[in-house]
């Protein structure tokens, strides 16, 4: 018997250097974190300006270019972030392994479907 | 898999309560409703580019008394998630790791996620309800 079968996994592992992406989804979950608290503070302002516009007024609002880009850097941002910290809860909570593969895909397709769909909206106002 | 049989950790029975730990799983949990909110975003941008009929529709669900309810509540979820999430930048800066200054800034985070929403709210009545 050799001593690496005498070792914990973490024995072994340790002393081998950064497996290269290790703290890169914890570094991405901040990064987007700091930069929604001055786009939420921005987006409730933003709806509470269109709560009582008619549907020109909604649409002029998203048109203007500085809301078109600051709503499309949200949207990018919002989904960056909910994919990161749903995909920690599902590692933390989810331990039937199809059931977490499969819930792990739906939230990551769900993600970029829901901000692709927003950006095209977007960009559609914004253009028009 | 033997090693599922391991005892898992945390055994949350034998805590005595804190409010750090209500204030941590409240973090997820208004994630959790967050990520959820974000269909009303993409409803509601899907219908602005879409045309007046499915944008009113979309109106018309956020001023039902159903939809009032669920923008009530992502709006404290946000303003929540918001000062605790600032709360956990500052730990990540090494700020406020003291056992006193988690209670202190826990109880901060409730006071001012509640203060924000009684705010936004006022707004919202002040301009005439949805």
């Amino acid at each position: 018997m050799s001593a690496a079968d005498l070792q914990t996994p973490l024995k072994r592992a340790r002393g081998l250097g950064s497996a290269k992406s290790g703290v890169h989804h914890w570094i991405v979950q901040r990064v987007t974190a700091v930069a929604l608290i001055p786009l939420c503070l921005w987006l409730v302002y933003l709806v509470l300006a269109a709560m009582n516009a008619d549907y020109a007024q909604a649409r002029a609002l998203v048109h203007a270019p500085a809301n078109a880009l600051l709503l499309i850097a949200f949207v990018l941002a919002v989904f960056w972030h909910a994919q990161l910290g749903l995909q920690v809860v599902i590692e933390d909570y989810v331990h039937t392994r199809w059931l977490e593969i499969a819930s792990q895909l739906a939230i990551k397709f769900f993600c970029v479907l829901g901000a692709v769909a927003c950006v095209l909206a977007i960009v559609k106002i914004a253009l028009a | 898999m033997a090693q599922t049989a391991r005892p898992l950790s945390p055994h949350l029975g034998v805590y005595r309560w804190q409010i750090t730990m209500t204030l941590s799983i409240l973090h997820r949990a208004t994630g959790i409703a967050l990520a959820v909110g974000t269909l009303l975003v993409i409803a509601a941008l899907l219908a602005l580019a879409a045309g007046p009929e499915s944008y009113a529709q979309v109106h018309g669900f956020c001023a039902s008394p159903f939809g009032l309810f669920l923008l009530f509540g992502w709006t404290w979820s946000l303003c929540y998630h918001l000062c605790n999430g600032v709360r956990h930048l500052a730990w990540d800066a090494g700020w406020g790791f003291e056992i006193p200054r988690t209670y202190v800034t826990g109880w901060t985070v409730v006071i001012a996620s509640v203060v924000l929403t009684i705010l936004v709210w006022a707004c919202v009545l002040t301009r005439g309800a949805a």
